[in-house]
């Protein structure tokens, strides 16, 4: 069956040079990087030019650079790693649009005696920086907001939060696990002190991450155990992982261009045309503070898991924030807190492109996904001429 | 990516007897579009009262179109008493099943349909099960339904709650007041289960098990009551099932003996005994 992949945002192929690239250490490369033979040693040698490639997407020095498994452990070493070092702050600041690795790891730590203060963002998904300077106290051990948003791909303005982090004394985590690779990031002259990045959302595989710690930053290992990562992180590398990552840094650099171009100008056409043909749309989030790449478009009255499905019969992949698709029954907590209308919060669809995506990829979803919205629209109960009054208050009163 | 069955897969694709009926004679919604899902129900009835046309609109997702196509064949050229039947779990086998946590499509469905009756009946929405206090603020479930769904299909966790009712999918500030419904039918149940095994033996009885818990139970039950009264029974003999008693003292001349002999003695016998047990007057 034809596939048309456009859900780069939850995890994206692995670029055959990266596998390429990883080969030889499942192979005749397997030493232990930390073993003193020179069988071992080279694999070391390796890691560490891969923590360069790392290092040169972000405009940061390899020293600055800690692998981990994952986009999640990042998060949990950042905000665990600054409160176990600075044990008396006891309050942090986060966003009601982080993703689950920071929301729910804020709610934890709500529970378990800090304080936490999610701030919140308007219809466009943007933060209120008024809002974020009151909000950092003397106490704030940790300012923690997300570059990109992963379901809207709004796009934070982090070196003004930084500013106002800093000036108040705090220090800021930056998850910008959608962020890297699809849009140029310099952390040489930036106010970011920690930042997180994941392998499979730009073309390296699953279960590899990295954490930017910024020098001079103080931070406590999440994982306890040998000397890896310079007594950052203990376990023993991840050494094909490591090296795919390291590749697919390298290639992103190489095709950052291409993302901010061709590939923006695929989601612009999809998204136009969508807009134009499809019933009743509407587009979630900042049209211009955006990911190249993403797109999140509501269509009234229609369900979003029933949506994926008739996709899904023509090889399209995307993701929904709709309940039935969040596994639980509310939609979307990024959605809810933008205030989208109950009218359209279920009725979501993500399009997120990658540098893989062609011209025919975006016609063949111009061509099925508006006819799709038209037969669910047939048989929905709802539409314009709908005198809808419904529980408007009963859905405000959840967020 | 949810595990559907072919025939919801069938149902999500192909749905039948989408659309509207004009000047329908029975109409049921439920849901509504602020909670993620609903459903229209219209259907025509015949003179004699069955359903000879129906038809759905519905908002939400897969299981939820395929749960209200699905009723929509289940009801088709049935009379309103036979449909009145059909419950949750007749719309998810109808379907092959459905995931768990879509099993409120069904429950949609049938309350759809519930509603659809009581238009056509003219009874202003009798629903027992809605009424009570809302436990659930985001999706306003009630108490009552909860205590419904539990005992209907037997539920032990917050979770299958929610999958059968939506209760404590939304703030989850309500769970433990859900988890204190559960716990509360279920206390309750088992109290009933106890008596219900102290009343009744479960295995089959033996001739001489059951001939000594026939002797007991008169000695204990029967006798004391008719005691109170200056009569009393005496057992003469037990065939199978058949129990063969005489009255004593005021009983004989009594002339209600023929009544207590069945709405006690032989009832009593029936409770702790054996349902099959027949009690017989015979002269000593």
């Amino acid at each position: 069956m034809k596939v048309v992949y456009t859900d780069n945002n939850a995890t994206t192929m692995v670029a055959p040079e990266v596998i390429e690239a990883m080969l030889p250490y499942f192979t005749e490369h397997y030493g232990n990087p930390s073993s003193m033979h020179s069988f071992g040693g080279q694999v070391a040698k390796k890691i560490d030019s891969a923590r360069q490639q790392v290092a040169d997407i972000l405009g940061a020095d390899p020293s600055e650079i800690v692998f981990t498994s994952c986009g999640t452990e990042s998060d949990n070493a950042a905000i665990w790693g600054i409160l176990r070092a600075n044990p008396h702050k006891r309050h942090i600041v986060t966003s009601r649009v982080e993703h689950p690795a920071v929301y729910n790891l804020g709610k934890y730590l709500a529970q378990s005696g800090y304080h936490v203060t999610e701030l919140g963002v308007d219809s466009n998904g943007m933060l209120n920086l008024n809002e974020l300077a009151d909000a950092v106290r003397e106490d704030t051990a940790i300012v923690s907001i997300m570059y990109a948003n992963n379901e809207t791909g709004v796009i934070f303005p982090i070196e003004e939060i930084g500013a106002i982090v800093k000036q108040k004394g705090s220090v800021l985590h930056t998850d910008a696990v959608q962020a890297v690779g699809k849009i140029p990031l310099d952390l040489s002259k930036s106010t970011i002190d920690l930042l997180t990045l994941s392998g499979h959302k730009l073309h390296a595989p699953k279960g590899v991450g990295a954490l930017f710690v910024r020098k001079g930053i103080t931070f406590s290992p999440f994982i306890i155990g040998g000397h890896q990562e310079k007594n950052r992180r203990g376990g023993t590398e991840n050494v094909p992982s490591i090296i795919g990552l390291g590749k697919a840094c390298e290639l992103a650099k190489k095709f950052m261009s291409e993302e901010t171009t061709r590939v923006k100008q695929l989601r612009d056409k999809l998204e136009d045309e969508i807009l134009k043909k499809a019933p009743d749309p509407r587009v979630n989030g900042h049209r211009t503070q955006r990911l190249p790449n993403t797109t999140n478009l509501s269509f009234e009255f229609v369900e979003g898991e029933a949506i994926l499905l008739l996709l899904n019969e023509k090889g399209i992949c995307a993701s929904s924030g709709s309940a039935c698709t969040s596994g639980s029954l509310e939609p979307s907590h990024v959605l809810r807190a933008m205030g989208v209308p109950f009218t359209a919060v279920h009725g979501s669809v993500r399009l997120s492109l990658s540098r893989y995506n062609t011209m025919e990829d975006v016609d063949y979803i111009i061509e099925h996904l508006p006819p799709i919205i038209r037969r669910l629209r047939e048989i929905s109960p709802y539409g314009r001429e709908t005198k809808v009054k419904e529980q408007t208050t009963r859905i405000s009163a959840r967020i | 990516m949810w595990d559907y069955s072919e025939k919801v897969k069938d149902h999500f694709f192909r749905p039948r007897n989408v659309g509207e009926i004009e000047n329908p004679d029975a109409v049921g919604e439920v849901g509504s579009l602020a909670c993620g899902d609903s459903l229209k129900l219209m259907l025509k009835l015949d003179k004699s009262g069955r359903i000879v046309d129906v038809k759905f609109k519905t908002f939400g997702c897969g299981s939820a179109i395929a749960s209200a196509s699905a009723l929509t064949e289940m009801v088709n050229g049935k009379t309103l008493d036979e449909v009145a039947k059909i419950t949750d779990n007749d719309i998810a086998d109808y379907l092959d099943g459905l995931p768990e946590q879509k099993m409120h499509c069904s429950v949609m469905g049938r309350e759809a349909l519930e509603a659809a009756i009581a238009s056509y009946r003219g009874i202003k929405i009798e629903k027992p099960v809605e009424e009570g206090t809302i436990v659930c603020k985001c999706f306003g479930v009630t108490d009552n339904k909860i205590v419904h769904e539990v005992r209907e299909h037997k539920l032990t966790t917050i979770e299958q709650v929610t999958n059968y009712c939506k209760a404590g999918g939304g703030c989850r500030s309500c769970h433990p007041q859900i988890q204190a419904i559960i716990d509360e039918v279920w206390q309750k149940e088992k109290e009933k289960a106890i008596i219900e095994s102290a009343r009744k033996p479960v295995k089959k009885l033996t001739n001489i098990q059951k001939m000594k818990l026939i002797q007991e139970t008169i000695e204990r039950d029967i006798r004391p009551a008719l005691q109170s009264d200056g009569g009393d029974i005496e057992l003469i003999d037990i065939d199978g099932d058949r129990v063969m008693v005489s009255f004593r003292g005021s009983c004989v001349e009594c002339p209600s003996s023929k009544v207590t002999l069945k709405s006690t003695v032989e009832a009593k016998l029936q409770e702790f005994v054996a349902d099959t047990i027949i009690v017989e007057e015979v002269a000593s």
